[in-house]
């Protein structure tokens, strides 16, 4: 089974959101990196690039596999995760501990259309 | 086959000498006279090694590649078929190597021969109108088939038609060609039985539709049976139909796609006319379209001159030796030989479409997978089959292609292999079935016998060393 | 049927199969088919063949065609190939393979590929090559995808217009269909306008540029300031190169440029018509992620032996579907290793040898045909290397016409109305001096 957090928000496309004020700190799940495997390469976009959501930002590569990642809020990339360049297994060894980028949020409404853990729990059933 | 540990950068020596040539007898210098602005500063670090040293080195590399030579390639959709010796002959005649690209037509009248010859044998056996040779492989085909596509539209005035309709179960060049020529890509799905869902097909159709590539029989090894249909329903809103030659084999002088409705093909004559793979290349992939489209060959200009003629050379003898008398059991011994393992292995194999094949056919993984004998509780994949396949000197078949089914074992045997091959092959198959049952870390292990072991993927990835002297 | 050497299959074999099947006859096999697409008609080929008629029949196309001494270059150079490697390329094991994806049994292939791939970054200089593509104008169209990938936003590709005609017309049509606009970079006096390129790079747009090392007049082209200009407008330089002129000349990577791109027949390919030839793609390594084709890489197996298997294959088609900015599926595999082992016979003497004797001999014959009266310089005083154009004073037909007759390939019409030659360390004096002698006639 996999891991689910209490008290983050979930895509339907397996990326988590921690709200910190005005700012979505933005991963993938742990089931996400179970289905991927052993991840080989996070495509990071820049400092400054405008997300959004529903769209892609990035993609995490496996040696047999490519998948997008896509922006579950819209708003401007303020920090990226630089350690995932050079260790991109952090994301198997717990997804949640390592977050992929940070966005300033433009329309925090967009956060309502996402799920609480409860609801990824069961969506990943 | 044996290890063997160099590259042909570890045998350099400087000063030794690989090379033959003439002396400068013209008193012109380049050294001397390139302006320092546009020189290299420093000659490129290649090996420096004698002539033995070059062949002994590829020899020994050579001894650790396994070839339809070698042994049974049972590897599905890429027809794995004998490599006539007589095709390497015509290819390698010193007339044909010596013909600039640019000659004037005057001065090659046996090459452009070649050419007609090839486009009229073609068109008899698929029943298109003509071909165009200048794709070098069956992606590179598809995209020119494609651009045809497009380009009848536009010539129409239709600009509206943007999208293209691929099935789920479609080769990934399909879609990627699309992408590439600037189609939309629509997909259909399939259905319980494998086949393209005319049902879900219908409400696809309509005035932005350019047309839908399929590949029959598909890549389940299964004949699209309602091609009729979907024909008509296609013509019918204004679409073409592209028939992806990846799988032409088994209607080798059985069923010709022209016949079927479909107006643009390509063919892979590195699979159905039996041309080497050559590791990987280099193929032919020709563009056949019917009458109506064949003023649109000559705008798709692909490739720099006249497409891979010495490949186009080798299948034009094959043709010329199967003639019109052996054509007609290519497809059909292709189809015979996989029913027949089909039915030999499908109480070791899941079976998850049992009715009558084509050329190939897919298993869904191992009926046991053996996972109660394990410590850890995971079973032989259809990965670990085929490692130890290798173990027993057989080539893998395509593994986890369609996507389909998780444990896809696509198994294609070709018509040129003899019964008794394929019994020993079958004998395998269940010997491993068997050990899979008993203690699948046999298998999860495998392969034990060949010159490598399995290879860590995970770290050529994440740390790549892409050439010599990385590290 | 009558026995056939490529099908083993005997009548007691085909019913002892057919019984395993359950069914009667081969045609039961596609009785899935609708009936009346079953072909029922003769096939209009001509009767099967036996070898040797097969042998005769192509003995007899190649007598038609004339034997010509080549002095033509337009991409398709005349370079001499060692025995060697015909030979070695031959191998069984190297030719009847697939695709390296079984790495425990295809050392052999994927080895020569990181031997390749090492042997184009020597030549340009380049951090990254893939396993090679189709050939030098396909590289180059998938080099401007490439291109527009990078820049994120930027859509349009400038062209120099030195490049070879047949690199341009398939890039154009590559581009065609891609739906992404073209620019056009001029010449002045031969060579690319760096003007040009600055008016150009101003509305923007450009995402990169591709220019030719050796331009299509055969002039070794000067990029100083180029790199800056178009880095400075966060494009990229994509160079089309001679691999073989790479060993004496300047390098992509010495330009500072961004990817390479170009055919790798010089390298020993015979002409064979037009192909098989093969592609190569060499870029910083900063672009890795998007440069198309397979590529192999090294690592160690389970018992930590070292080895080499494809990787990075998540950029590829069979997986990106339709994501991918290529199509690209397979490589011309047997070609680089064609390249590979012409490069280690020859070294970096022999290539410079190759590129002095080519160098010798065409300033030679440009100066023997100039002294004839019969032709124009075109461009006085550029520097080039084995080919080069001149301006007719004379009917270009007569002079084909008579250099044919003379049993030459030589002086090839350009879109300028000049004509170009090219000589290669294959051409000897004599021949040389044999078509200056029948050129005094015309």
């Amino acid at each position: 089974m996999s891991k689910v957090l209490e008290g983050l928000l979930y895509s339907e496309s397996h990326e988590w959101v921690k709200v910190e004020g005005d700012i979505a700190v933005v991963g993938v799940s742990d089931f996400a990196q179970k289905e991927m495997g052993n991840i080989t390469y996070v495509d990071l976009p820049d400092v400054d690039d405008d997300v959004t959501a529903g769209e892609d930002f990035g993609a995490l590569e496996s040696v047999k596999a490519a998948s997008d990642l896509i922006a579950p809020v819209s708003g401007t990339v303020v920090e990226v995760n630089e350690a995932l360049e050079d260790e991109p297994e952090l994301i198997n060894n717990d997804a949640y501990a390592n977050w992929i980028i940070k966005v300033k949020m433009s329309d925090k409404s967009e956060l309502d259309a996402l799920m609480d853990a409860a609801a990824y729990t069961k969506a990943t059933e | 086959m044996k290890y063997y540990d160099k590259l042909i950068f570890e045998l350099s020596k400087p000063g030794r000498t690989g090379y033959s040539l003439p002396e400068n007898e013209y008193g012109r210098c380049l050294c001397c006279e390139l302006p320092e602005g546009l020189k290299r500063a420093q000659a490129p670090e290649l090996p420096e090694v004698s002539e033995i040293d070059v062949v002994r080195h590829y020899t020994n590399l050579s001894q650790m590649n396994f070839g339809v030579d070698t042994g049974f390639y049972p590897l599905g959709s890429c027809t794995m078929k004998y490599n006539p010796k007589i095709n390497e002959e015509i290819a390698a005649i010193p007339g044909f190597n010596g013909l600039h690209p640019l000659q004037p037509a005057s001065t090659v009248p046996g090459a452009l021969a070649v050419y007609e010859g090839m486009d009229k044998a073609l068109a008899a056996i698929t029943g298109m109108a003509h071909f165009t040779f200048l794709p070098c492989a069956g992606a590179h085909g598809e995209l020119t088939g494609l651009m045809i596509m497009r380009q009848y539209h536009m010539s129409r005035g239709d600009l509206a038609r943007t999208k293209v309709i691929v099935p789920d179960s479609a080769h990934g060049t399909n879609p990627a060609s699309a992408a590439v020529c600037g189609l939309e890509i629509v997909e259909v799905k399939s259905n319980a039985n494998g086949l393209v869902d005319v049902e879900d097909l219908k409400p696809l159709l309509g005035p932005e539709i350019a047309g839908i590539m399929m590949t029959n029989p598909n890549t389940l090894g299964l004949f699209e049976k309602e091609i009729k249909e979907i024909a008509a329903l296609v013509h019918e809103c204004g679409g073409l139909l592209y028939y992806d030659g990846a799988n032409m084999n088994p209607l080798l002088g059985v069923v010709r796609p022209g016949d079927m409705g479909f107006d643009i093909m390509h063919l892979n004559l590195h699979k159905t006319f039996s041309t080497p793979h050559g590791g990987g290349g280099p193929g032919s992939g020709p563009v056949g379209v019917a009458q109506h489209l064949a003023k649109f060959l000559p705008e798709t200009r692909v490739s720099g001159f006249n497409g891979n003629f010495g490949v186009i050379l080798r299948a034009y003898a094959y043709i010329l030796a199967l003639g019109r008398q052996n054509i007609k059991f290519a497809g059909k011994f292709a189809t015979l030989s996989a029913n027949y393992i089909k039915e030999c292995l499908k109480d070791k194999y899941k079976l998850p479409i049992p009715s009558i094949c084509k050329h190939e056919f897919v298993y869904d993984g191992l009926i046991n997978d053996g996972a109660d004998k394990a410590e850890d509780g995971h079973g032989a994949t259809t990965l670990d089959v085929a490692k130890r396949l290798l173990d027993f000197g057989f080539h893998a078949p395509t593994i986890y292609f369609p996507l389909l089914f998780h444990q896809a074992l696509m198994i294609e045997p070709t018509e040129t292999e003899s019964k008794e091959t394929i019994d020993e092959f079958i004998g395998v198959m269940r010997r491993i079935a068997d050990e899979a049952a008993a203690d699948p870390m046999i298998l999860r292990n495998a392969p034990h016998n060949t010159p490598i072991r399995r290879p860590d993927e995970t770290t050529a990835a994440r740390q790549p060393i892409l050439k010599y002297g990385d590290q | 049927m009558a026995g056939f050497a490529y099908f083993p299959h005997t009548g007691d074999d085909i019913r002892a199969m057919l019984d395993k099947i359950g069914v009667k006859s081969l045609e039961d096999l596609y009785a899935d088919v609708p009936q009346d697409y079953i072909y029922k008609g003769e096939y209009d080929l001509p009767d099967a063949m036996s070898e040797q008629q097969v042998r005769d029949f192509f003995a007899g196309l190649d007598a038609k065609d004339a034997k010509l001494k080549v002095f033509v270059g337009a991409g398709a150079y005349d370079h001499y190939t060692p025995s060697v490697i015909p030979y070695l390329t031959q191998r069984s094991e190297f030719i009847t393979a697939y695709t390296p994806y079984q790495a425990e049994i295809s050392q052999g292939t994927l080895r020569y590929i990181f031997e390749y791939q090492s042997t184009i970054c020597k030549l340009t200089g380049m951090d990254i090559s893939n396993a090679s593509m189709y050939d030098g104008p396909t590289a180059a169209a998938e080099a401007v995808r490439m291109a527009i990938a990078c820049a994120k936003k930027k859509p349009r590709v400038l062209l120099s217009k030195g490049l070879l005609p047949n690199v341009l017309k398939v890039v154009e049509t590559y581009s065609k269909f891609y739906g992404n606009p073209l620019g056009y970079i001029e010449m002045e006096n031969g060579r690319t306008s760096l003007a040009s390129l600055r008016k150009e790079l101003e509305a923007g747009d450009v995402a990169g540029i591709i220019v030719p090392a050796i331009n299509r007049y055969g002039i070794i082209e000067d990029y100083t300031g180029f790199a800056e200009a178009v880095h400075e407008a966060k494009g990229i330089v994509v160079e089309y190169c001679d691999p073989s002129a790479l060993a004496v000349i300047k390098t992509p990577g010495e330009w500072d440029f961004d990817v390479a791109v170009g055919d790798g027949q010089p390298l020993g390919i015979p002409l064979c018509y037009g192909g098989p030839y093969v592609g190569f793609m060499a870029c910083r390594k900063d672009y890795v992620r998007k440069m198309p084709g397979r590529i192999v890489g090294q690592t160690v197996d389970a018992d930590g032996k070292r080895c080499f298997v494809l990787t990075l294959q998540a950029r590829e088609q069979h997986i990106r579907r339709e994501k991918a900015t290529s199509n690209i599926c397979s490589n011309e595999s047997l070609m680089a290793l064609w390249v590979t082992v012409y490069a280690s016979l020859m070294g970096p003497e022999g290539l410079k040898k190759v590129n002095g004797l080519s160098y010798a001999g065409a300033h030679y014959l440009h100066d023997q045909l100039l002294a004839t009266g019969k032709f124009q310089e075109v461009f006085p005083g550029v520097p080039f290397l084995k080919e080069f154009v001149l301006k007719p004073l004379v009917s270009v037909e007569k002079l084909q016409q008579k250099l044919l007759d003379g049993g030459f390939f030589a002086a090839l019409q350009t879109e300028e109305g000049y004509v170009s030659f090219c000589v290669t360390e294959k051409r000897t004096k004599a021949e040389i001096d044999a078509l200056v002698a029948l050129v005094k006639e015309v």
